[in-house]
């Protein structure tokens, strides 16, 4: 029995194929090309939200005509540009980032060491479940009243809560990351006689990488909203405040479009590191090695 | 015994062997369960040697080559390498394991091979660079020296884990199914490239497989494992062939033999426990 129509018997052959040259493709180039054109495209994508949300933004406060409660778009970048361009809120941001770099950075020191001694040891393993598990869940700005009793109002305060902060998400990130790392990639690294920080450096970082950026993120994220939330809560340090302080101070003398100026300097800021600091770093390390995408 | 089986061995003096395990006993913990890898398996292997642990999953070889490699202690018998106790991992035994993320990602091919050079401090930046062209040279990935990882294709991941086992020039070279997540002409190639390494560099080395026709073309003695848990089959020769006598009639033979060694008895069981039912 035969299927209604059998496929037919066709003649055998052989051929040498030709010879292609990969260079002969134009493809290299269209690709460089063509993902220029895909960044583009992206960025125009995200500047036209941007563009729709102030839109809305201006929409509803000139239909809400009420500048005390909602300045429009428009008057709010007036604020934020006069007060750039006097230099105030310059001094603030500059005040908060120096503020910030110093938690941030001790912060991400003391993530390494933790994160180093709970590979290193079991009672270092149990130390960072037991401490992440109490500290992460607990708002840094909780710990505020605590930390004013004990430092006083002032720079030491501002550091215990931006330590907080910082310290649990990267260090639970960190030691995920760790502890992800291939069994393969582990045992080649001790074969070549790697071992203690030699071995966290040149192995396990580099190879948890993924995870520790997506933990420095998240450690950035909670630290700056911590730091202009206690700078609102106990405002300034011997006439220094950051900005949270100026978004406060304007509040309390009805600068709404000065608020409003404040908050979107925060966002701006907040974009900046985004898509400047970390998009660069991911690009330059864990995209090109094609451990993300 | 007979008295001219005496003289033979009397005739020629053996060298003493590379690697020698006796009476590996293995086991592991597994949900607070002491599970036995392998009992009392004793093998050795000279210099020069390519001999193959073969087994069906479960015998144990991947524990047996972690702990020649250092990683697993046994709970009996000894390792000696060069008549010293194996006791923890060491850049004299580089591994080369079936997995392709044993190559860093973050470095290049050539960072790849040049890597264990430095970090056991073998060869300083500039030497550890010829070493590694050289050995990219020898296993074909020269052209793609400056590519990452994630832009290889399998079979060349394999190709610079080689070349980055043998740079090291280990005393012995562990390899742990290392073909076996290639697709089949792939693999091929690989054993084919192996055995012109060998005729080329002449290292030492023990290669696990599962597949017999691999242990036979690759190996020039095979050590059959039995399983759950691990314990010495058989040792047999298996020098007398190649890539060449694939399909030859002996090598039927053998790859049957084996076969028979290996589910002999479970076959046979299956059989009469068939006719029993009808």
């Amino acid at each position: 029995m035969s299927f209604p129509s059998s496929p037919p018997i066709r003649t055998e052959y052989e051929c040498v194929p030709p010879v292609v040259q990969q260079t002969d493709l134009p493809a290299n180039h269209a690709g460089l090309g063509r993902l220029l054109h895909r960044l583009h495209w992206r960025w125009l994508n995200k500047l036209a939200i941007l563009g729709l949300l102030a839109l809305g933004w201006e929409l509803l406060a000139r239909w809400q005509n009420n500048d005390l409660l909602l300045p429009t778009f428009s008057a709010t970048i007036v604020a934020l540009a006069l007060d750039l361009a006097n230099g105030e809120l310059a001094q603030r941001i500059g005040v908060s980032l120096l503020m910030l770099s110093q938690g941030y950075l001790l912060g991400t020191v003391g993530a390494f060491l933790l994160t180093s001694l709970a590979i290193g040891t079991r009672i270092g393993r149990d130390l960072l479940d037991t401490l992440t598990a109490m500290f992460n869940p607990l708002p840094a700005i909780a710990l505020l009243p605590i930390a004013l009793l004990w430092f006083g109002l002032g720079k030491a305060s501002l550091l215990f809560v931006l330590v907080h902060a910082v310290l649990w998400p990267l260090a639970l990130n960190t030691y995920a990351g760790f502890r992800g790392v291939p069994e393969t990639l582990r045992m080649a690294g001790r074969q070549y006689g790697l071992a203690g920080l030699r071995y966290v450096w040149q192995i396990l970082v580099p190879a948890a990488l993924p995870a520790i950026i997506a933990g420095l993120k998240v450690a950035w994220a909670f630290s700056w909203r911590t730091l202009i939330a206690a700078e609102l809560v106990f405002g300034t340090t011997s006439g220094k405040g950051g900005l949270g302080w100026y978004i406060f101070q304007n509040r309390n003398e009805l600068y709404t479009d000065k608020v409003f100026a404040g908050l979107l300097a925060v966002i701006i800021f907040g974009l900046l590191v985004e898509h400047l600091l970390f998009g660069v770093l991911e690009r330059l390390t864990i995209r090109r090695w094609g451990m993300q995408r | 015994m007979s008295a001219t089986a005496f003289k033979l061995v009397e005739a020629h003096t053996e060298p003493s062997p590379l690697l020698q395990l006796n009476g590996v006993t293995l086991d592991y913990a597994h949900s607070g369960q002491r599970i036995l890898a392998t009992h009392e398996v004793d093998f050795s292997v000279y210099r020069g040697d390519r001999f193959v642990l073969l087994g069906p999953s479960g015998c144990g070889k991947s524990t047996l080559l972690r702990a020649v490699g250092g990683f697993h202690r046994p709970s009996a018998g000894n390792i000696l390498l060069n008549g010293s106790q194996v006791r923890q991992p060491g850049p004299d035994r580089v591994a080369v394991f079936q997995e392709f993320d044993q190559l860093p990602p973050w470095k290049t091919a050539k960072e790849n091979v040049m890597f264990p050079l430095l970090a056991s401090k073998r060869a300083g930046k500039h030497e550890a660079a010829e070493l590694a062209q050289h050995w990219l040279n020898k296993v074909g990935v020269d052209k793609f020296a400056n590519s990452y990882p994630h832009m290889l294709s399998g079979g060349m991941k394999q190709r610079v884990a080689i070349a980055r086992a043998l740079a090291m020039q280990p005393e012995i070279l562990l390899m742990d199914e290392p073909f076996a997540a290639l697709d089949a002409l792939t693999r091929r190639n690989m054993q084919e490239l192996l055995q012109t390494l060998w005729e080329e560099v002449g290292f030492t080395m023990l290669f696990i497989t599962h597949s017999i026709e691999e242990a036979l073309v690759v190996g020039n003695r095979i050590l059959l494992l039995s399983p759950h848990p691990g314990r010495v089959r058989a040792e047999l020769n298996s020098h007398q062939f190649g890539m060449h006598s694939m399909g030859s009639s002996e090598f039927q033979a053998a790859t049957q033999r084996i076969h028979g060694l290996l589910f002999g008895d479970a076959h046979e069981a299956a059989v009469s426990a068939r006719r029993a039912r009808s």
